[in-house]
């Protein structure tokens, strides 16, 4: 232990220090206005009309109006993607969770032939680029007649969301105790009891954590949707590009400006308020 | 005592054999009954049966795809050998982009790295240099902004950077005319290919420097504060300490980060298409991805699109190989214990 009886107890700041502070403060300041700048005028310009965007970038808006959000919430099609979006990555995610707490269960709890061989074929679809497997993919879900559909593409979500779930929740299955289960055994749960009784609610912290990171890959998930669902019911990031796209022709920045607003906010609504699980679980799923 | 990073690095490969023996006393032959049975096939077959089908088959597949010139509505599947890689390898316009993906290779990860363990030795040891080792005051506001745009779609981040680099209404040329530098009014950051690249790394440098902050920040937090104390007490000033001890310590968290930036730059898909869809100026900002993308989904020409979607695959192993490789000659596979 330090004796910190000897010590004042506010150590009195030397210059030096106070340099440090000073500089490290600023340095610090100088990197969250170039991460908030951007945004905060993203969002003051959704409420732009496009004239007054191209008259100057930093006038206020004439008019606190909600007309670009309306443009873009219906005409542009963002409404019912954000819906799209929101109904495929809640039922992938779901899906996901329950399929990879399981596999990761077995994995991480029981030995048998080929267990091993599971375990590294769940490492190379960690390594390999997703974009090898997109044009056998579309032709996959083609002759299943799932493409360019909600369900295939929830599919797929859920296909390449699972190594990175069974990996991390495989070390977390691992570090729970084995007598747990032993005593399950004895007072004669089966083996379903015994996960969805015992096991899943122990693996709580590990499945949140996994979950928010899954939320966000898929959340932002580009190239598979553009790939496989291109003529299908669009989801968000889908429709943000093709509202980008079309601009050249029909200029509307206020819309479009609307439209990265309204997918942006919730998340990072959602992020403000849960960010000390979140942080934590940045140094969990680094640590294991 | 091991450290985390010393845990970290069997973490993957060794967690298989290194539990067997602990398992085999557990396994006592038991008949097998309905429940088990069932819940086996569940548990494993389920998520093995997606898993296989929507990941693992279509990775086969592309390999095989990229051995014919199959051009994907046609029902004739020619095997043509190499042909395919012969062609890609000669293609100027895919050597381009191979060479802007080597670029973004080396530049991305670097750059994102060192700015946000800088960020991070801030934030975490920027307090006083008295007493008990302190972070900066009030630095987790510092934290959570940083991690915004890791909550951003990359798509958006994309549009969004689009607009503050457009020519005439954009934020950036807003600013630099705003501060006097005239020469900069109505400047096409993104047209211009000198400027380009250097304008698109940056949007990526910004989408992911909280992040890795974020994650070493929790790395250094990890290290035992005696540790720093010691050093202090040893007469090492605050660089010093940075570069002696909580580098070597966080080690493991920044080959993670450098893998994964450089697997990024590998594909870049998405910021590509969201600023410059084209390739931007004299295909100055066109990645392999992008053209594998055209070639597939435009032209239609699969099997071609397979042999780069394999080309990107080997160029993502050989990099992970060589980040492992260099770490482990620099001296990162020596066990740092406490």
């Amino acid at each position: 232990m330090k004796s910190l009886h000897f010590q004042p107890r506010t150590p009195a700041t030397s210059t030096g220090d106070k340099v440090v502070g000073a500089v490290s403060h600023t340095a610090l300041t100088i990197w969250t206005l170039i991460v908030i700048l951007p945004l905060l005028w993203t969002f003051m310009s959704s409420f732009k009309t496009s004239s007054e965007i191209f008259a100057s970038p930093f006038s206020l808006p004439g008019e606190w109006k909600l007309d670009n959000y309306i443009k873009a919430w219906s005409e542009a099609g963002i409404g019912s993607a954000f819906l799209n979006s929101v109904i495929v990555v809640a039922v992938a995610l779901v899906i996901v969770m329950v399929l990879g707490a399981m596999c990761a269960y077995v994995l991480a709890r029981y030995t048998f032939p080929g267990s091993r061989a599971i375990y590294y074929l769940m490492l190379a679809g960690l390594t390999f680029p997703i974009f090898l497997a997109m044009v056998p993919l579309f032709f996959v879900l083609k002759n299943m007649g799932l493409l360019n559909t909600l369900p295939g593409l929830i599919l797929v979500y859920v296909g390449f969301a699972l190594p990175f779930t069974v990996f991390f929740l495989f070390s977390f299955f691992k570090s729970l105790p084995h007598e747990i289960t032993e005593a399950a055994a004895l007072d004669g749960a089966g083996e379903w009891r015994t996960f969805f009784q015992v096991m899943l609610p122990m693996a709580k912290p590990g499945l949140a954590s996994v979950a928010i990171f899954n939320f966000l890959g898929l959340w932002n998930q580009f190239l598979i949707p553009v790939s496989i669902n291109a003529a299908g019911p669009r989801v968000l990031s889908q429709e943000l590009a093709a509202f980008a796209g079309q601009m050249g022709y029909a200029v509307d920045y206020g819309a479009l400006f609307a439209a990265v607003s309204v997918t942006v906010i919730p998340v990072l609504i959602v992020y403000v308020i849960f960010q000390r699980q979140l942080q934590g679980s940045v140094s969990q799923g680094t640590s294991k | 005592m091991k450290t985390q990073q010393s845990r970290n690095d069997d973490g993957l490969a060794a967690v298989v054999p290194a539990t067997a023996p602990q398992q085999v006393i557990k396994r006592r032959r038991k008949p097998l009954t309905w429940d088990k049975v069932s819940f086996f096939a569940v548990f494993l077959g389920l998520p093995l049966a997606i898993y296989l089908l929507f990941v693992i088959w279509p990775f086969i597949q592309a390999f095989g795809y990229s051995l014919t010139d199959w051009s994907g509505f046609s029902p004739n599947q020619n095997f043509i050998g190499l042909e395919n890689y012969a062609k890609i390898f000669t293609d100027d316009i895919f050597m381009k982009a191979m060479g802007n993906n080597i670029l973004l290779v080396i530049f991305l990860p670097i750059i994102t790295i060192i700015l946000s363990l800088v960020l991070a030795s801030l934030v975490t040891v920027g307090g006083s240099s008295k007493g008990q080792i302190k972070g900066l005051r009030n630095s987790s506001f510092y934290r959570v902004v940083s991690f915004f745009p890791y909550t951003i779609p990359a798509i958006a981040i994309g549009i969004m950077w689009g607009q503050i680099y457009d020519p005439s209404g954009g934020l950036l040329n807003g600013i630099l005319t705003g501060v006097g530098l005239d020469q900069f009014k109505d400047f096409a950051w993104l047209g211009d290919k000198n400027t380009a690249m250097i304008a698109t790394m940056f949007v990526i440098v910004w989408g992911f420097v909280g992040f890795y902050m974020v994650l070493f920040v929790a790395g250094i937090k990890g290290i035992p504060a005696e540790l720093f104390e010691a050093a202090r007490i040893d007469g090492a000033g605050r660089f010093r300490t940075a570069v002696s001890i909580t580098i070597p310590l966080i080690r493991d968290n920044i080959q993670t980060a450098y893998i994964y930036m450089g697997i990024l730059a590998l594909d870049a898909f998405v910021y590509m298409a969201a600023l410059n869809s084209g390739g931007g100026p004299d295909n100055s900002t066109l990645v392999m991805a992008q053209q594998l993308f055209f070639t597939a989904f435009s032209k239609g020409q699969f099997g071609l699109a397979s042999a780069m979607g394999v080309v990107l695959a080997i160029a993502t192993l050989i990099f992970s190989g060589l980040v492992f490789a260099v770490n482990k000659l620099t001296g990162g596979d020596k066990d740092v214990s406490l």
